[in-house]
């Protein structure tokens, strides 16, 4: 929405990392704005249910057209605005229980088809808005409202999953580092293909995570995120890999695949070989 | 004395060509003007299972698949056995010698198919045979059937003539087993071609090419059966520029990149049975609270759960009303004919377009599958409706007021947001009263647009009427006219607009003294509705996987006006 609107009552906590992640996306939608001189109507932001769904009710500046869906579909509603109207520009953003918990199955056929959409998701390892239930991302052992004697699930590894399901652009970056994420969002919506930006977005009520990501030298905490080196390859699917294995919280693009076609250029080259069957000719086809 | 209909129906196992047999019987009779009809049921398996095909040809229109039969070809003994009680006196058995012998003969012959058919050169030919013995029982010409094998066979493809010779041959041969038996039916009638000019098509087609009639340009599917062939016929035809046709990975993704196609613009579409509409009642109750167009198609199945996947049954017309959570009545067209299933297709688009929203054509698995003559439809005739699309700047607020508004296109000014949590009217969540009770009424106030659809009615005046829906159409008409032939004051009431229903219907149903509906499921589930909707509705309920029979149904239907008549009470 553009302006405070009265009637709407939803409000993130205080510090929540999707504030940064929100300051990121309207910086990227203006970039590609004057990129591509697109009107910022040109942009459709398909959201899931969850704290970082309402981030299509929340950003602010000129408006792009907006879909706050089914919690676990965004992925597929998003195929559905793409491929229904393949000029427009399309970003889910979703969290990580819509994500990679009930909307799991979605990420391997998109990944599969190569479907041109951005996803930004935004990673807190916590089912924030229902409060504080454990989520895929949660380690194992952890006491959460919903695993009271702790987390019996391993803690999934999302990059990875992300790698092995064919994902054609990865990149990996924490809520703080604003400007940074704002370019790489960028730079993933300019990827023709499937591209997810996976973002550590901490939940300052559930599970704050913003001195673990940064580390604390006073107390001998070592951050957990880390520069991805300069001469990493991230066409090397390997080096993506290797980057992965590191464990932690990697940041910048770690694969980047710019040779498989995209579905539409799938679709076109279909289309391009088949031809519009007319009404009348469909008709005429089955006459006795 | 002439015949002016005979019913064939071809039992055996899966793979041993009884629909082929049913479908060429009725392309090669529609051809040269009879009315056809095709009935298929099959097990749910690839190959093998005990399968049947009844053809039924006419001189006149065809409203069922027929109660009895003329002829039962018979390739097995377990399918003789199954079937042969179904045969009318003086009907005919012919039975695959070359696998069984009846134990009794009765009005039975036998031939050995497989060594006929090597015969001719080619070992395929099996259901040529038989059509061949089938035409000289019937008293066709033997002209008719050459014909429709030259013009199928020809294909222009090197052995075509190889195979139109053996073809001829085997129809030949078997036309000579039949003469040797001595049976004979009486010679068919010739034909009285009907009106205008015809097409032979299923309900699965005909529910596929309305949409394109009506402008489907976006379609995403699930295989599933009964349903599958519309999703198969889309990847074929709905092709070139601008158009998008996509195999999902289940009906949850179809539903929901169907909703981001309707809200893209496009006329989108996907068609499923039961199991899959259960996967998308969360996506409809999208589309309905945001208000995007879409039309799903919904193939009844037996249900429930997996049900009964290759037999017919009408029994998920509650869950079609209401497939997902919450205040939603979604708008339902069900088809009763093939023909029907071409209109219905059309008018889903236009309903979805007129009052932006979801919309579910209800088929079923006897009308996927039933191959029929219908007239051509006539494209230039047809009403297409398309979207208000919104056409000003931004700052719109797209769901302002208490009925429909102007919808924007992405990519083109007045940005809003589809969203799914209860919304102000540019989009954005809200949990104010007096919000949600706005638009719930606007959703609700959209259905208005939609009640004053066609019905039909006959004696209006009788104060007990029958009321079918469905594919139930067929025999119930055909019970229809038998008891009125009777002299039995019965009205006739028909809609294939079941939400809402034509609202001066419903208020000539309101008056009656007993609305009969004959239904295939176990709850009464359109009876119920009625009542509801203050109608005295009683079901006749049949769930057996198979549509009704006409004199079953004629009989349930005197027997239950006889008791409303005694009682004196209703309901």
């Amino acid at each position: 929405m553009s302006a405070k609107n009265p009637e709407y009552d939803f409000k993130w906590c205080p510090g929540c990392g999707d504030f940064g992640v929100r300051r990121a996306i309207e910086a990227a939608l203006k970039q590609r704005q004057t990129e591509t001189e697109q009107p910022m109507v040109n942009n459709v932001v398909v959201a899931g249910i969850g704290c970082s769904g309402n981030m299509v009710h929340l950003l602010e500046g000129e408006q792009p057209y907006g879909i706050h869906g089914i919690h676990g579909r965004s992925l597929p509603i998003a195929m559905g605005v793409k491929m229904g109207s393949p000029s427009l520009n399309v970003l889910v953003v979703a969290g990580d229980g819509d994500f990679l918990s009930i909307g799991q199955e979605h990420i391997a056929p998109q990944a599969a088809r190569n479907l041109d959409i951005t996803a930004v998701i935004m990673d807190n390892g916590v089912y924030g808005l229902t409060k504080g239930q454990s989520s895929p991302t949660t380690k194992v052992d952890t006491i959460t409202s919903s695993t009271p004697f702790g987390k019996s699930e391993q803690a999934l590894n999302p990059l990875m999953l992300y790698l092995a399901l064919g994902v054609s652009y990865l990149a990996s970056h924490v809520s703080t580092r604003v400007k940074d994420l704002g370019t790489t969002i960028a730079d993933a919506m300019n990827h023709k293909g499937f591209s997810v930006v996976h973002v550590q977005s901490p939940c300052t009520t559930y599970n704050n995570t913003f001195q673990e990501l940064k580390g604390n030298p006073k107390e001998g905490i070592a951050p957990l995120a880390w520069n991805i080196p300069e001469q990493h390859d991230s066409s090397d699917l390997e080096q993506a890999y290797e980057v992965v294995k590191q464990g932690g919280i990697p940041l910048g693009v770690i694969y980047r695949n710019t040779e498989r076609p995209s579905l539409q250029d799938r679709v076109d080259e279909i289309n391009n070989k088949s031809f519009e069957r007319k009404i009348e000719s469909i008709i005429e086809s089955f006459a006795i | 004395m002439q015949k002016n209909d005979f019913v064939v129906r071809f039992a055996g196992e899966g793979g041993q060509g009884m629909v082929t047999s049913s479908e060429g019987l009725a392309q090669a009779a529609s051809s040269v003007g009879y009315n056809v009809q095709t009935f298929v049921t099959f097990p749910s398996q690839i190959m093998g299972g005990p399968t049947w095909a009844q053809a039924r040809v006419s001189t006149s229109p065809v409203l069922s698949s027929g109660d009895s039969l003329d002829v039962l070809v018979a390739f097995n003994e377990e399918a003789y056995m199954a079937h042969k009680d179904e045969v009318s006196d003086g009907g005919v058995v012919i039975f695959n010698s070359g696998a069984f012998q009846p134990e009794s003969g009765g009005n039975s012959f036998g031939m050995e198919f497989a060594k006929l058919a090597k015969q001719t050169g080619n070992a395929r030919a099996e259901n040529m045979i038989v059509l061949g013995a089938l035409a000289y029982l019937v008293g066709m010409s033997q002209q008719i059937l050459d014909d429709f094998v030259r013009e199928r066979f020809t294909r222009g493809r090197e052995g075509d003539e190889e195979i139109i010779i053996a073809n001829i041959k085997a129809l030949t041969l078997g036309r000579q087993e039949a003469e040797k038996s001595g049976f004979s039916l009486g010679e068919l009638a010739p034909p009285e071609k009907p009106e205008g000019d015809q097409i032979l098509i299923n309900g699965n087609e005909a529910v596929a090419v309305g949409a394109i009639a009506a402008g489907v340009n976006f379609y995403v599917g699930y295989p599933i059966s009964p349903a599958t062939a519309i999703l198969l016929w889309m990847e074929r035809n709905l092709t070139g520029e601008g158009k998008f046709v996509y195999q999902a990975s289940s009906e949850i993704e179809a539903i929901n990149a169907v909703f981001g196609g309707g809200y893209a613009g496009r006329k989108a579409m996907s068609a499923t049975a039961g199991p899959g509409l259960s996967l998308m009642g969360e996506g409809l109750g999208l589309a309905w609270m945001a208000e995007v167009p879409l039309v799903i198609v919904d193939v009844q199945r037996g249900g429930p759960s997996t049900g009964l996947p290759t037999k017919t049954e009408q029994s998920d017309l509650l869950m079609a009303l209401t497939p997902g959570h919450g205040d939603i009545s979604m708008p339902i067209i069900a088809p009763g004919t093939v023909e029907e299933c071409f209109y219905a297709s059309v008018m889903a688009f236009n309903w979805a377009e007129r009052y932006q929203g979801p919309v579910i054509l209800l088929s079923e698995h006897m009308l996927s599958e039933r191959r029929q003559n219908i007239p051509k439809p006539e494209i230039s005739k047809l009403k297409v409706e398309n979207r208000k699309v919104y056409t000003g700047s931004n700052g719109y607020n797209r769901y302002d007021g208490w009925e429909l508004s102007p919808m924007p296109i992405p990519g083109t000014p007045g940005s809003y947001i589809a969203n799914g949590s209860e919304h102000d009217v540019m989009g954005d969540t809200t949990h104010l009263a007096e919000r949600h009770i706005q638009m719930t009424e606007r959703r609700f106030s959209k259905l208005k647009l939609l009640e004053n659809e066609s019905y039909e009615s006959e004696n209006t005046d009788a104060s007990i009427v029958i009321m079918p829906w469905g594919g139930s159409k067929g025999p119930a008409s055909a019970a229809y006219a038998q008891l009125q032939a009777d002299g039995a004051d019965l009205g006739w009431y028909y809609t294939m607009f079941l939400n809402p229903l034509p609202v001066k219907m419903l208020e000539e149903l309101k008056k009656k003294s007993l609305v009969i509906v004959p239904e295939l499921n176990y709850m009464g589930q359109m009876s119920g509705i009625l009542r509801s909707q203050g109608v005295k509705a009683v079901s006749i309920t049949q769930y057996t996987g198979l549509p009704f029979k006409v004199a079953d149904l004629a009989k349930r239907i005197t027997e239950r006006v006889a008791q409303e008549k005694k009682e004196g009470v209703t309901v």
